[in-house]
């Protein structure tokens, strides 16, 4: 399944600049690790043992992945997973 | 006087001091990191006392490298002794009640806008924006407004009427987002990657959130340079209640004052109330809520700093609790009919905490209780409609009579 991946400004440098990359994936677990097999330096900085940090958002066409299954939230051909910093608002 | 860079809550690094708000190494929030140690606490005292009657009396410990000017300087509220309130509630604590309703737009946002809006201004910004659940609407517009900067204030369009009058009044371009505060709050953060805005609560985050240490200074200063034993506050993103923590850190830290923290309880609504969860769960994180309170002030599903609100509710020995909206709306007439004091939903929130503290128990005979009133009566009026009757008469003495005459009989 191909899939749109949203990097934040944040964590551009990490992917060489890049806003948007296409991998293909299943499940959130799948697409966040092909992006990980492509550009190394960003598994360490939003996770953490296995897991998202915890102040890191992941949404699947706009819905937050932990009111979904989390990680293995599935996803649809041609859907948008958005990573965001958590850290905003209030 | 003293600001230093910007630094990482979570792993340290240190970043300029520029409108960013996340750490590029492991997504952490930014904080303004301060140095006090050229600081002589007699002086800063003094030029505290000689200072502005609002928050930039305490400009030595605001993000600033200069003394930033505000036509609307929000700050020094009144603290009241609510001896009445205590006595309804059957404690003998004594009750402080600190009015934040008491500022330029009617709530304490007024305190973080004033930074971020100046800090913006210092930054070279010429539009201003939030994301907002309807207090923050209001301060961002009016203090643009004021300071003659562009705005842009994002609300969930469902919000309280009375709140968007109360924002669109200033000229501001107040876009009604279709979704929760929190969808609301995601695009706004997606906004900010591309706009050349200063979103007050996104990428001006960190500087903006030092404002409400203001609350913790003056809290100090007004109950003659002591701490309060206990104080119970409002949590929506955790915010307001770390950063009071940090303000009393600070000034015992520097010798302004001696004892140790207050002990920290939080109130939240039951229908939105991730961090009273985490705290009751044991957990280090919030789990996100889909809100459906009246307290639509509070109603943040994902809370940014719920997990530090937690943390130092438990270091403290203090506690996180939530209420139901019939409590909520038993706060705000129980606070209106005992100290005069007419606040919105979130306030009723507080007081109801206020309340089951005192059921259980938990407020120790003469403990000195510091309660955070953050906003208005009149913005939420919905909540106290139908809570009293009217009586309606004809202009006459006779029907005036009738009236309270059958009134007696009632009872």
């Amino acid at each position: 399944m191909s899939v749109t991946v949203k990097i934040p400004t944040q964590l551009r440098a990490a992917t060489g600049g890049q806003a948007e990359i296409e991998v293909e994936g299943a499940t959130v677990g799948e697409v966040l690790d092909a992006v990980f097999d492509a550009h190394g330096d960003l598994r360490e900085r939003i996770t953490q043992d296995g897991d998202l940090r915890r102040f890191v958002n992941v949404y699947v066409s706009g819905e937050d992945i932990r009111f979904q299954q989390g990680l293995d939230t599935g996803i649809d051909d041609g859907a948008e997973v958005t990573i965001l910093p958590a850290v905003a608002g209030g | 006087m003293s600001i230093e860079s910007l630094k990482c809550k979570e792993c340290g690094s240190v970043y300029e001091l520029d409108a960013s708000y996340v750490c590029e190494n492991c997504f952490g929030p930014l904080e303004v990191a301060y140095d006090y140690s050229s600081l002589d606490p007699a002086e800063v005292k003094r030029q505290i006392q000689a200072g502005s009657q609002g928050i930039w009396r305490y400009a030595d410990f605001l993000p600033f490298k200069g003394r930033p000017g505000d036509p609307l300087e929000p700050g020094l509220t009144p603290l009241l002794r609510a001896d009445r309130l205590a006595e309804r509630l059957g404690t003998e604590a004594e009750i402080w009640i600190k009015n934040d309703a008491a500022n330029p737009t009617h709530s304490f946002k007024d305190r973080v806008v004033a930074v971020a809006v100046a800090k913006a201004h210092e930054l070279g910004f010429e539009t201003v924006a939030c994301a907002s659940t309807g207090n923050l609407a209001n301060a961002v517009a009016a203090h643009a407004a004021a300071a003659g900067l562009d705005s842009y204030v994002f609300v969930p369009a469902n919000l309280e009427e009375q709140k968007l009058l109360a924002t669109g009044v200033y000229g501001t371009k107040l876009v009604g987002v279709r979704g929760n505060y929190d969808d609301v709050n995601r695009l706004c953060t997606q906004l900010a990657e591309s706009r050349p805005w200063a979103f007050v609560n996104v990428n001006l985050r960190p500087y903006y959130a030092e404002g409400s240490k203001t609350l913790a200074y003056e809290t100090v200063e007004q109950l003659g340079w002591e701490l309060p034993d206990r104080v119970v506050s409002p949590i929506a993103s955790g915010s307001l209640f770390t950063k009071l923590g940090r303000g009393f850190q600070e000034w015992l830290d520097l010798g302004l004052v001696e004892g140790g923290q207050p002990v920290f309880n939080g109130a939240q609504a039951e229908g939105c109330s991730p961090v009273a969860t985490a705290f009751a769960e044991g957990w280090d994180v919030c789990k996100p809520q889909k809100p459906e309170t009246i307290a639509k002030s509070l109603a943040i599903g994902d809370p940014a700093d719920g997990p530090y609100a937690v943390e130092h509710a438990r270091r403290t020995g203090g506690g996180i609790d939530s209420v139901t909206d019939a409590e909520i709306r038993e706060g705000i007439k129980l606070l209106a009919e005992t100290t005069g004091i007419f606040t919105e939903t979130a306030g009723g929130v507080t007081v109801g905490v206020l309340r089951k503290l005192a059921e259980r128990g938990e407020l120790g005979k003469g403990e000195r209780v510091v309660v955070y009133i953050t906003g208005e009566g009149l913005k939420t009026l919905d909540a106290t409609r139908d809570t009293f009757q009217m009586h309606e008469i004809d202009p006459d003495l006779d029907s005036f009579e009738a009236e309270f005459r059958r009134e007696a009989a009632v009872r």
